[in-house]
């Protein structure tokens, strides 16, 4: 039980424990779901409560990486802080010398070979977080991508990550439809998906779309609320 | 000319490759600031930043020889132009030109350049600038690419596309 000093180091079963670790921290962070349509893309994310004396605006989980790329995470946000700001280096070093945005992919793969770096130096332990990668690529196909802190990468088409990530993922497999055309659809699902987890409703969801050739766009509390109404009536007439 | 972002443009005159080397890693800071910072760098602050990199650059082993114009506009200040030259000298000014074509058009700018121009006065004027190389410079100019930055962001106005002289 030793091994989990250096993590330069494999355990006698073949594990790296600080990663694992790291991955606990990561269950331990606020929910965030991914969802992508035809298009748009969806990032929702479960805001922390906030004491009564801080400025709630402050803690942004969603950030934009770039006009066609942006994320969420889960885990520790200092940690995260330096991910998303290397990554924003990237996309605009992407750029000046390849004169094209950063596809979804590249930039994902960018994070994952920072993350697996820090799973094999010694003296630094692996980052605490996993992120949704989402976006559009300059030919106009979405993307969402995950990434957690072992540095590997997947494609999805929905997902979640963080606290209640399996609970919401659960639901996401039985809702999930294919090549969702309606916006309006693919939003919904993400903010339901949400709902099952968050307490209180709308007023705890942060929610951000990014539309085919758009920049990306975080939706006002008055906007969650009407998605969220509408869902309840949905769900009134369905029962 | 080069979108530094929404509201800025800088002109890049000079040295072959140095012009669109500095222009464009200038182009992709501005960007990166917006990035990182939520909202775009005013016009005043990209030209002080433009300064300041052309500064430590002179300084280096490699130096780049350009001249630029920044012209942008602020939503507090309004539009404001910037003349910087290859020593890295910031001015703010009403009116500014580059190269040969500076001898001759910055007398006419002196002569004509109210502070309370129109939008048409003022591209009239630049139109007297044109007429004036067309008439006295030694090299045949033959078109002017013309962008205009207002409130609203950055418009391209139709070529200017001086005819043979009288």
């Amino acid at each position: 039980m030793s091994y989990d000093r250096a993590i330069t180091v494999f355990s006698p079963d073949g594990h790296l424990f600080q990663v694992d670790y790291a991955q606990e921290a990561v269950k331990k962070g606020s929910t965030a779901v991914g969802v992508r349509g035809k298009n748009v893309v969806v990032l929702g994310v479960e805001k922390k409560i906030v004491a009564k004396l801080q400025e709630d605006r402050t803690v942004r989980k969603i950030c934009s990486l770039d006009d066609n790329v942006f994320m969420a995470f889960a885990g520790l946000t200092a940690d995260a802080r330096i991910i998303v700001n290397r990554a924003r280096v990237e996309c605009q070093s992407h750029r000046l010398t390849v004169e094209d945005p950063a596809t979804v992919e590249y930039i994902t793969r960018y994070i994952s070979s920072i993350k697996q770096r820090y799973t094999q130096s010694n003296g630094r332990r692996p980052f605490g977080i996993s992120s949704l990668i989402v976006g559009f690529d300059f030919d106009g196909t979405p993307h969402l991508y995950q990434t957690d802190p072992s540095g590997t990468y997947h494609a999805w088409k929905a997902n979640a990550i963080g606290r209640s990530a399996k609970t919401v993922r659960e639901f996401l497999e039985k809702n999930y439809k294919e090549d969702m055309e309606s916006d309006t659809d693919t939003i919904k699902l993400a903010i339901r998906a949400l709902l099952e987890v968050v307490q209180s409703g709308g007023k705890n969801i942060e929610l951000a779309i990014m539309k085919r050739d758009e920049s990306m766009k975080m939706l006002a509390q008055e906007e969650i609320e009407e998605y969220v109404t509408a869902i309840e009536t949905e769900k009134q007439k369905k029962t | 000319m080069f979108k530094l972002s929404d509201k800025i443009l800088l002109l890049c005159v000079g040295e072959a490759g140095d012009t669109v080397q500095f222009a464009e890693y200038i182009q992709k800071n501005i960007q990166l600031y917006k990035m990182r910072n939520g909202y775009e760098l005013s016009p005043k602050a990209a030209a002080n930043f433009t300064r300041k990199n052309l500064a430590d650059y002179l300084r280096s082993r490699t130096p780049y020889h350009v001249n630029l114009l920044l012209a942008g506009f602020d939503e507090t200040d309004g539009p404001g132009l910037y003349y910087m030259d290859h020593l890295s000298a910031l001015a703010k000014a009403p009116f500014a030109a580059h190269g040969y074509g500076a001898y001759l058009t910055l007398s006419i700018l002196d002569r004509y350049y109210r502070p309370d121009l129109t939008r048409d006065e003022a591209v009239d004027l630049l139109k007297k600038c044109i007429e004036e190389l067309n008439k006295r410079f030694i090299l045949n100019l033959p078109s002017f690419s013309v962008r205009l930055i207002d409130k609203e962001g950055i418009h391209d106005l139709e070529k200017l596309m001086p005819v043979g002289a009288k």
